[in-house]
C-alpha cells in the first residue's frame, strides 16, 4: 500500500481523511483502487497532476509509471485562489 | 607610455601616489581602489590640476581594463604631470586578483539605517540594496497573498511596487488581508494598499492600477516594465492572462495560490524554467476549485505563502540563492509540512513550447468555463 496525499478540494470525497492508502504496481491500477475505495472521486482525478516521489508522472510513463510501496503519491489540482 | 603592472601598483598603495579612478559614477559606486580619487574620464583636463596640484607626484590612472585610463594619462602628461602611469590590467583585473577594494557607500544616512538590517548580509549589501531600490514589482492582486507580499516588498526597499485589482476593501476580507483597515472598508484597495505601504515606508512609490487585468489592458500594465511579477490573483482567467502576457513579456512570475489550510509557491520564469501551462495545461471545472470565497481559508495562511512569494520577489531581483524555478512547494498548514514536487517545461506547450500555437491572447474567461 502506498499513501496518497488528498487535496482540500477532494476530501470531502475521502471522509476530510488527508492522507489515504491505496495499493497498485502503477499509477493506473492505484488510482483504480483509490476509486474503488472512495467512488465519489470517479470523474474528478483527470484534473490533478500526480507525482510519484516528487516527480510528474507526464514526465515519466504516465500512467504506467511504477509506484513502490514506500512511494508517496501526491494528487495536485490546480487551485486558483489568492484571496 | 608608462604602464604599470598589478604588482608594482599594490606595492605603492600605501606610498604617497595617489589612484585616479577615471570610470563612470555607476562603475565607481560598485568598488573602487581603496583612497583613490574618482574623476570620470571627461572631467579629468578640467579638474584634475586642481584635485591633484603635486605634478611631480606619482599618479596611476585606471579604468575598467585599461583604454579610457590610456587617454587620460595622455591628458595628464600633456598638462606636465612627471610621473604618470597606466595600470592596463584595471579594475577588472585588480579585482580578479583579489586586491584590496573598498565599496563606497552611497546611500544616505536615513536609508543606511533603515536598511542596516540588509546592509549586514554580505549577499545584500549596499550594492544589493541599491538593487532594491531600482526594482519594480508588480503585485496582481491587493488580497491575501498581496497584503503580506506588498508589505515585506515596501519595508525591504523595493522602490517602485504596482498594484493592480480592481476590487474595494470588505469587512470579510480583513480576517487576513492584514495590508488594509477596518476603517478602509469600502474603498478602493489599491488605495488602501497604497496608504498602507508609503506610511510603512517612505521610500517605496506605488503605482496603482484599479482595474481587472485583460487582455486589453494587459499590455499596457506590463509594458511599463516590471523585474517581477508576484501572482496573487483570485481566479483561473486571470491566472492563465499572467502567464501568457509574462511569457511573451518575459518577465518571471512568482506564484502563489491558497485554499484553506494548503498552499502553492513556486516561480515561473521565462525560457529558464516551465511555465503555468506546462503545470496545469487546462483549468479545472469550477466545481472542483472552489474558491476561498466558496470554501474558505485560514486567515493566516496567505501570510505564509505571500511572505515565501515576496521572499522569492526579492531573491530574484538580488539575484541570489536557488530560486523556486523548476519546483513547487506545497505548504500544508494542518500537517505543518512543506513538499517539494518538481516541475518540467513541457516542450508541447502552447505558450513556451518548442512551436507555440498560442501567440495572442485569448478569451480567458471562455477558455476557464468550458
Amino acid at each position: 500500500m502506498s499513501i496518497v496525499r488528498i487535496p482540500p478540494t477532494l476530501r470531502a470525497d475521502t471522509a476530510g481523511e488527508r492522507e489515504v492508502l491505496a495499493s497498485g504496481g502503477n499509477v493506473r491500477e492505484l488510482l483504480d483502487d483509490l476509486i474503488s475505495r472512495f467512488p465519489t472521486l470517479e470523474g474528478k482525478l483527470e484534473y490533478a497532476n500526480v507525482y510519484v516521489g516528487g516527480e510528474d508522472i507526464r514526465t515519466r510513463d504516465g500512467l504506467e509509471t511504477p509506484v513502490a510501496e514506500s512511494d508517496t503519491v501526491i494528487l495536485l489540482p490546480a487551485m486558483a485562489g489568492g484571496c | 607610455m608608462p604602464v604599470i603592472s598589478l604588482g608594482e601598483a599594490h606595492e605603492v598603495l600605501y606610498g604617497d601616489a595617489v589612484f585616479l579612478d577615471v570610470r563612470e559614477q555607476s562603475e565607481w559606486d560598485l568598488g573602487h581602489v581603496p583612497d583613490a580619487l574618482h574623476i570620470p574620464r571627461a572631467q579629468v583636463a578640467a579638474r584634475v590640476e586642481q584635485e591633484v596640484p603635486d605634478k611631480t607626484r606619482r599618479v596611476v590612472v585606471y579604468c575598467a581594463r585599461g583604454a579610457r585610463s590610456q587617454i587620460a594619462a595622455q591628458t595628464l602628461l600633456a598638462r606636465g604631470y612627471e610621473r604618470v602611469a597606466n595600470l592596463v590590467d584595471g579594475f577588472t583585473g585588480w579585482e580578479e586578483h583579489g586586491l584590496p577594494a573598498v565599496v563606497p557607500s552611497t546611500l544616505p544616512d536615513d536609508q543606511r539605517r533603515r536598511y542596516s538590517r540588509h546592509l549586514l548580509i554580505p549577499e545584500v549589501g549596499e550594492a544589493g540594496q541599491r538593487r532594491l531600490l531600482n526594482a519594480r514589482v508588480l503585485l496582481v492582486g491587493a488580497g491575501g497573498l498581496g497584503s503580506p507580499a506588498s508589505l515585506y516588498l515596501a519595508a525591504a526597499g523595493v522602490g517602485t511596487i504596482g498594484i493592480v485589482d480592481e476590487d474595494v476593501v470588505d469587512d470579510s476580507n480583513l480576517q487576513r488581508q492584514i495590508v488594509h483597515t477596518t476603517s478602509r472598508v469600502g474603498e478602493p484597495k489599491v488605495e488602501s494598499a497604497r496608504e498602507t505601504l508609503e506610511a510603512l515606508n517612505p521610500d517605496v512609490n506605488v503605482r496603482t492600477f484599479r482595474e481587472r487585468l485583460t487582455s486589453e489592458n494587459v499590455d499596457r500594465i506590463l509594458g511599463e516594465g516590471w523585474d517581477v511579477i508576484v501572482d496573487g490573483a483570485d481566479n483561473f482567467p486571470t491566472r492563465y492572462l499572467v502567464n501568457d502576457a509574462s511569457v511573451w513579456h518575459g518577465i518571471p512570475v512568482v506564484h502563489g495560490s491558497i485554499y484553506r489550510f494548503e498552499g502553492q509557491v513556486t516561480v515561473f520564469k521565462p525560457r529558464e524554467g516551465p511555465c503555468y501551462r506546462c503545470l496545469f495545461p487546462t483549468p479545472p471545472p469550477a466545481e472542483l476549485a472552489p474558491s476561498c470565497a466558496e470554501g474558505g481559508v485560514l486567515g493566516v495562511l496567505p501570510g505564509t505563502v505571500g511572505s515565501l512569494q515576496a521572499t522569492e520577489a526579492l531573491k530574484l531581483v538580488l539575484e541570489i540563492g536557488e530560486s523556486l524555478i523548476g519546483r513547487l512547494q506545497l505548504f500544508d498548514a494542518l500537517g505543518a509540512t512543506f513538499t517539494e514536487v518538481a516541475l518540467r517545461r513541457d516542450p508541447d506547450c502552447p505558450v513556451c513550447g518548442e512551436n507555440p500555437t498560442i501567440a495572442d491572447y485569448i478569451d480567458y474567461l471562455e477558455f476557464c468555463s468550458r
